[in-house]
């Protein structure tokens, strides 16, 4: 692939409601993710390891953290002189600036970044999902369709068939129908959010989307839909394979869970397509004289003097004695003090958990504020906040980003309770 | 501190490493689970503000250079100043193999010409430690001193491992009276670091008057010579250093940094130490792994007994292995059933199944790279 024939344009604007407090103060594709990497760096490794070599990130919601995880691309190797990774975030026009107003607009706003690079097919990729994948491969079906579209698609169970986009195509796979949540679904092929354009043809769909003002502006419910409708030629490729889009707080969970199996079904491991992120300055890390690890996945710079089970422990954890871990996600620099005992959570980067501390007991109560987001069972601590010594804490308790001591009401936050930052009290 | 260079001495081959300096310079000998000796140095001349740094380098220099590159880990690849690298090179005013320190430093007189800074930090390659040069500098000038030479109380090894260290006395005012190099009977256990501050102009006056001499070498020629003529100070170093100079040593060190609070020292504390990295994935560990007082890093997968050890990048111990006091290297693969104790196992080793390896603490048994147990 000359390094100009195709680029790609990186999806990570969305916010991801349903991940609750992890996607308050960060977007989705910033969410930290398998011990050590942030969901956005499986899309830009699956781009440099596919030989893409430009790739256009457009941001929109909360891009602080992504702009700095990105940077100048260093670590996917996409600093370049020519191309190389480019933060695009909506800007102010001649007349009036506006916000994305959907992924179709999202893109057609970037037009004259795309049209400078002038690549001949464009790959759209949203930086929402935990996959590998190799597009290049995908290209050459395109090619070789001689396709205006190809989408990627996977199949999925019938029940959740009904919330995604569903495909149905001829023997040759050739896109036929294509349905956005269809109530009964005609068949179990769902859109993987992956598309291959070829751009003249996408520009000029962008473009007629745009003058529509009834358009949401969306690839799914408006792009696609329309080019079907004018008969272009579109292509389904089937991929095989882990793909999962982490977008709850129990989908995020058990995703982070299924790396710690004796051979997880997704592969870290794989030293022909290795997935980069800024790594961080930390030393190896240790386990100490009373330590025990037992199935989980342990990054750099941790210190684990207690216990820790069926866990995904981040860079910089210290987790101290007679502490036992299990069942849980611990994001980077947590601090977790000693003779706690932490259940099924979700803790927030530098989170300050205390002595004596019980997270994740009690009765499984849906969240009472937040039913939708908090429902598993899974305790969410956010980011930088403080569990007092002492405290206990039920499941699905929700606690606010940068929560301090003083905003608890009482030691004891009973399953379905949250804390928020002011701490408001009954 | 913008008024000072680095050089960084990593030539000696130091016998004393056996199998581990047959395939690397010992500057370049990996520690800690995921550092080579050199990024300790390099990284306190960065974390000093020092950016201008030239490494000198003579054997197997292959795998450090490589492990340097253009330095872009140490923040080092700058268009003014950056990392230099100086192997050996032939020319027709006879230069070529390095035949010691001044004569190294001598070679590449051009670049020491040409830098711009007032001070000089000359390093060894393979000292552990954490130092703020900028505090040496600041008591170098504060001293008056021409030379000054790091040092530290070097009690807490046997007297026999002095031999392997520079020895200095100091008077009251901290000025050497006496310097021995590798001495057979250590007057005293204030072992020299290996660290020497001074001004670029009396450093290039030095290496002339040396070679001139025909003589080659920094310390014995340069250093201890002028302890009367010139002033040279001492600077007293209270933290943990270890120089990796022997087997035993280089065993030691390693399990030394098992002690978190020497971990803390070196890692956490007054800056950080930066490497080449390698992205791997966190380690992994399964449902038999039973690990304990040991440092793990990055690539790992583990389902056996590790116990007081320390395991470098992407080390798959496997079921029912017992792995005791050992330093394994990178992508080293231990077969089920297999044990070993007091064992330093370099690159890429693959020890088959049920195999038993044992050393002893004063003399860990090497295991060389690539080879099949």
């Amino acid at each position: 692939m000359s390094n100009t024939e195709m680029i790609a344009l990186l999806l990570a604007g969305g916010q991801g409601s349903r991940l609750g407090v992890l996607t308050k103060n960060i977007a989705k594709p910033a969410v930290s993710y398998g011990g050590k990497y942030r969901i956005i760096d499986f899309s830009l490794s699956n781009c440099i390891n596919s030989g893409i070599e430009t790739v256009g990130v457009l941001t929109q919601y909360q891009p602080l953290e992504l702009n700095a995880h990105i940077g100048i691309g260093k670590p996917w190797d996409l600093d370049r002189m020519n191309g190389g990774v480019t933060i695009l975030s909506p800007y102010m026009k001649e007349e009036v600036g506006e916000w994305y107003k959907g992924t179709a607009n999202a893109v057609y706003q970037n037009i004259h970044f795309v049209d400078k690079i002038s690549p001949e097919y464009v790959v759209i990729l949203s930086g929402d999902h935990i996959y590998k994948m190799d597009y290049s491969l995908m290209l050459k079906e395109h090619k070789k369709n001689k396709a205006d579209a190809t989408i990627s698609v996977i199949n999925v169970s019938y029940d959740e068939a009904s919330r995604l986009g569903i495909m149905k195509t001829d023997p040759d796979g050739r896109i036929i129908e294509f349905e956005e949540k269809p109530k009964v679904p005609k068949s179990t092929l769902a859109s993987m959010g992956i598309y291959i354009f070829t751009w003249e043809v996408l520009r000029e769909y962008l473009v007629k989307d745009n003058e529509d003002p009834n358009s949401d502006n969306d690839f799914g419910k408006n792009i696609i839909p329309s080019m079907l409708n004018d008969g272009k030629r579109m292509f389904a490729y089937q991929f095989e394979g882990y793909w999962r889009d982490v977008g709850t707080i129990e989908a995020f969970w058990k995703s982070n869970m299924e790396l710690i199996q004796r051979v997880p079904i997704f592969n870290l491991f794989d030293p022909t397509w290795k997935i980069y992120t800024p790594n961080p300055i930390k030393p190896a890390h240790y386990i100490g004289p009373k330590g025990v690890v037992k199935t989980s996945i342990v990054s750099e710079g941790c210190m684990i003097y207690g216990t820790v089970r069926n866990s995904v422990i981040f860079p910089g954890v210290f987790v101290d004695e007679n502490t036992v871990v299990e069942d849980s996600i611990v994001m980077t620099n947590c601090k977790i003090g000693a003779n706690s005992y932490i259940n099924k959570s979700i803790l927030g980067e530098n989170a300050i958990i205390g002595d004596d501390v019980k997270i994740g007991v009690g009765e499984v109560v849906e969240n009472e504020l937040k039913p939708a987001i908090y429902n598993c069972g899974i305790t969410v601590v956010g980011e930088s906040s403080y569990v007092p010594d002492g405290a206990e804490l039920g499941k699905n308790v929700v606690i606010d980003n940068f929560v301090t001591t003083d905003d608890y009401c009482s030691l004891n936050v009973p399953s379905g309770k949250s804390v928020f930052k002011g701490g408001v009290c009954d | 501190m913008k008024n000072a260079m680095g050089i960084i001495l990593t030539g000696g081959n130091k016998s004393g490493m056996k199998e581990l300096s047959s395939v690397r310079a010992t500057a370049a000998i990996p520690v800690g689970g995921k550092y080579r000796a050199i990024d300790f140095v390099l990284s306190n001349m960065v974390n000093s503000g020092i950016t201008n740094i030239g490494v000198l380098t003579q054997y197997n220099f292959r795998s450090l250079m490589d492990h340097l590159g253009t330095g872009k880990e140490w923040d080092l690849d700058r268009k003014n100043g950056g990392l230099f690298i100086f192997p050996p090179y032939l020319s027709d005013d006879g230069s070529g193999w390095y035949k010691g320190t001044a004569d190294a430093m001598y070679n590449n007189l051009t670049y020491l010409l040409r830098s711009s800074q007032e001070y000089v930090i000359v390093s060894v390659g393979n000292s552990v430690c954490k130092m703020n040069f900028e505090k040496m500098l600041d008591y170098h000038i504060q001293k008056g001193a021409d030379i000054t030479i790091a040092y530290r109380d070097m009690s807490d090894l046997y007297p026999e491992d002095l031999t392997l260290l520079g020895i200095l006395s100091v008077d009251d005012d901290q000025r050497i009276t006496d310097f021995e190099e590798k001495p057979l009977r250590p007057k005293g256990n204030l072992g020299s670091m290996g660290i020497y501050v001074m001004k670029r102009e009396l450093l290039i006056y030095l290496l002339e008057e040396c070679i001139a001499h025909g003589n080659y070498d920094f310390v014995r020629d340069v250093l201890i010579k002028k302890l009367d003529s010139l002033k040279i100070y001492g600077y007293r170093f209270n933290s943990y250093w270890r120089s990796i100079s022997s087997i035993k040593m280089y065993y030691k060190c390693n399990m030394e940094l098992l002690d978190p609070d020497i971990c803390c020292q070196l890692f956490v504390d007054g800056g950080k130490i930066y490497t080449k990295v390698k992205d791997e994935p966190p380690a992994k560990y399964n449902d038999e792994a039973e690990v304990r007082n040991s440092i793990i890093a990055d690539g790992c997968i583990i389902e056996g007994n590790v116990e007081n050890s320390v395991l470098f990048r992407g080390v798959t111990v496997k079921k029912g292995t017992s792995i005791k006091n050992c330093i394994i290297m990178q992508g080293t693969v231990i077969e089920p059933g297999s044990s070993l104790e007091y064992a330093v196992v370099d690159k890429n080793v693959l020890i088959t199944e049920g195999k038993n390896l044992k050393g002893d603490p004063e003399w860990p048994i090497i295991v060389g790279r690539r080879t099949v147990v």
